[in-house]
């Protein structure tokens, strides 16, 4: 049994949403649940698909392996399974397990008493995905607009609807969302190192706790948020980044067909925006 | 009974001012402002200060200003001096590096990217000044260094973009303009000058490390708090002697993902992640321009990227408008 020391007491009984007790135990270290049945079942066929497909395309090279959604002239329907329809199960398959893992993380807290912060904080994630393979394409009317599955073919994609809009930096939410990603990053190495430079003070010095970290950033840059805060504030700017992400593409097509640099046309056609700098 | 597990306080705290903990011989005093923050205390600690400037904070705001003053003051005579298009135009206004034709010169015209290259210095030796304040405070009151190096990764991609790179390109005009725009627009023509940063290795691992450091916080951060109700955010403490918060953060993750960090890991994993965000971006900057020209060339010499057929008829552009460009 892999097993902590201090594990054994808290694998209790119950919190499960449903199936009462029929899946209520554990695989070596994992929790299975209800969830984890379906998680496995969604996540398992899924990746058979994906293997199928690849082993479909002939290709040898593991930086071309794709799997692409359909042609945009399938619109909203089902396609047939070599042109797309693989895509479109895979989606499906993906959905449900990134469904699954969510609820089985609810029973997880449920069972050791504990919030719905991870739960939850996934959730945003999820939706950032689903906005770019399904609230997107439904949007613009065929799934031919999803994201494919791939190492450079993902990439491919980002490039190429970046430059649709010839200058995505102008999206008024990328700016956001890449804010968030960048500050995000930074709380994190702030947060990192006061914690590590707190417990790892160095030769002859004894562990400080959270008065010397609050001392630390008082005096280096006015304020510490203290150690609560920093965990609500770097949970809210990195649900921020996911979220505006998601709004940054979700924009970018259904409510702006245009380079998004024309977004500030607005602004450079009023008489506010006057002086003598050529655009 | 208020709880802080949600994303605002529902209770404010207000003990007696906190002043910090005792100064070591020889220091500057702290500057004593005491002062409570109503809507800061919504998120978390409401006390604002006390401050230690000291001498390097001194040298390193007056810096900052100077190189504030001069980026402000050239955007602001780019309008005229008019004060209503100033605030107006701003996001679009720039100062920006010489143009190619003055190399590495440092003695050139302050109207043609003299007043980019001061600022320039001001700002890094503001921001250098900046760095040994971190080092130095958290040595006087007794603390690791690890806040430090993970800011000096970020400093070294500043530099890489600023400084080292146009040295190694041989010329002040391959650097990033002060503009909130033009910085933008400078990054985007980089990247499709040198055939699509996309390509390019070392920026696909700082964008893994950046989606992994967004992803790490908010693992992290909802574990604590989730935890909080056991006195999860007290990290030190559970670090030197683990109480049931870390058991159960850790136990959620194994039970979840098969694989647990420990309080003080986790706090590894995550200083790695944001200081290899910066790192590797500075490498990949480093690179372009000086080892590889175009990064799609190399993804297709390499076997990342497929060759295209080359569908459009040569196109040479001629030698005399190269030249007028560049220069």
């Amino acid at each position: 049994m892999a097993m902590l020391s201090f594990e054994r007491k808290y694998r209790v009984r119950g919190g499960t949403l449903i199936g009462g007790d029929l899946f209520d135990f554990w695989v070596g270290p994992f929790y299975v649940g209800f969830f984890g049945v379906t998680a496995i079942f969604f996540a398992a066929l899924g990746s058979l698909l994906i293997f199928y497909d690849i082993s479909q395309s002939g290709e040898t090279n593991i930086f071309a392996f794709s799997v692409n959604p359909p042609s945009i002239k399938y619109g909203l329907g089902l396609a047939p399974f070599n042109e797309g329809g693989i895509w479109q199960i895979v989606t499906m398959c993906a959905c449900g397990a990134f469904a699954s893992w969510a609820l089985r993380e609810i029973e997880i807290c449920r069972k050791l008493g504990i919030g719905w912060h991870v739960p939850i904080a996934y959730s945003v994630a999820f939706f950032a995905y689903l906005s770019l393979v399904v609230i997107r394409p439904l949007l613009l009317g065929a799934w031919g607009h999803g994201f494919p599955y791939g190492i450079m073919s993902h990439l491919d994609w980002v490039s190429s609807v970046g430059y649709q809009f010839l200058h995505f930096h102008y999206n008024p939410a990328h700016m956001l969302a890449v804010t968030f990603f960048f500050t995000t990053t930074m709380f994190l190495g702030l947060h990192a190192g006061v914690i590590l430079a707190a417990v790892n003070p160095g030769k002859g010095e004894v562990v400080k706790y959270g008065e010397h970290e609050n001392a630390y950033f008082r005096d280096y840059i006015f304020y510490s948020i203290g150690p609560y805060g920093i965990h609500r504030l770097g949970l809210f700017f990195a649900l921020n980044a996911g979220f505006w992400s998601a709004v940054c593409i979700i924009i970018s097509g259904p409510f702006w067909d245009g380079g998004w640099p024309y977004f500030f046309d607005f602004f450079l056609k009023t008489p506010a925006a006057i002086g003598n700098i050529a655009y | 009974m208020g709880s802080y597990s949600s994303i605002y306080n529902r209770i404010q705290i207000r003990g007696p001012f906190d002043p910090g903990v005792p100064m070591r011989p020889g220091e500057l005093p702290r500057i004593q402002a005491k002062n409570f923050s109503y809507w800061l205390g919504k998120i978390g600690d409401p006390q604002l200060g006390p401050l230690y400037l000291g001498w390097t904070g001194i040298a390193s705001l007056a810096f900052g200003f100077m190189a504030i003053e001069i980026i402000g003051l050239n955007m602001w005579a780019s309008v005229d001096w008019d004060p209503y298009a100033f605030v107006r135009n701003l996001p679009f206004l720039s100062l920006d590096p010489p143009p190619a034709k003055y190399g590495l010169n440092i003695l050139i015209p302050l109207g043609d990217g003299g007043w980019w290259l001061l600022a320039g210095f001001f700002l890094t030796m503001s921001i250098l000044l900046w760095w040994a304040r971190s080092y130095i405070r958290a040595r006087a009151i007794g603390m690791g260094t690890h806040t430090s190096w993970a800011f000096a990764s970020a400093i070294f991609l500043y530099l890489s973009l600023g400084f080292f790179r146009p040295i190694l390109m041989g010329s002040w005009s391959e650097a990033v303009p002060f503009g909130i725009i033009t910085h933008l627009n400078w990054t985007a023509s980089v990247s499709v000058l040198y055939g699509n940063w996309y390509y390019n290795p070392f920026h696909m691992l700082s964008i893994v490390f950046l989606y992994g450091s967004t992803m790490l916080f908010a693992m992290h951060g909802a574990t604590i708090l989730a935890v909080s109700r056991f006195g999860g955010e007290r990290e030190a403490e559970e670090i030197v002697d683990r109480g049931t918060a870390a058991e159960r953060g850790a136990l959620f993750w194994r039970w979840t993902m098969g694989f647990n960090a420990t309080f003080e890991s986790i706090h590894r994993w995550a200083w790695w992640f944001a200081v290899l965000t910066t790192f590797c971006g500075a490498i990949g900057v480093l690179l372009t321009g000086t080892v590889v020209d175009n990064w799609y060339l190399w993804g297709v010499k390499h076997g990342i990227a497929p060759s295209y057929p080359s569908v459009y008829p040569a196109f040479p552009i001629p030698h005399d408008v190269t030249r007028s460009v560049v220069q």
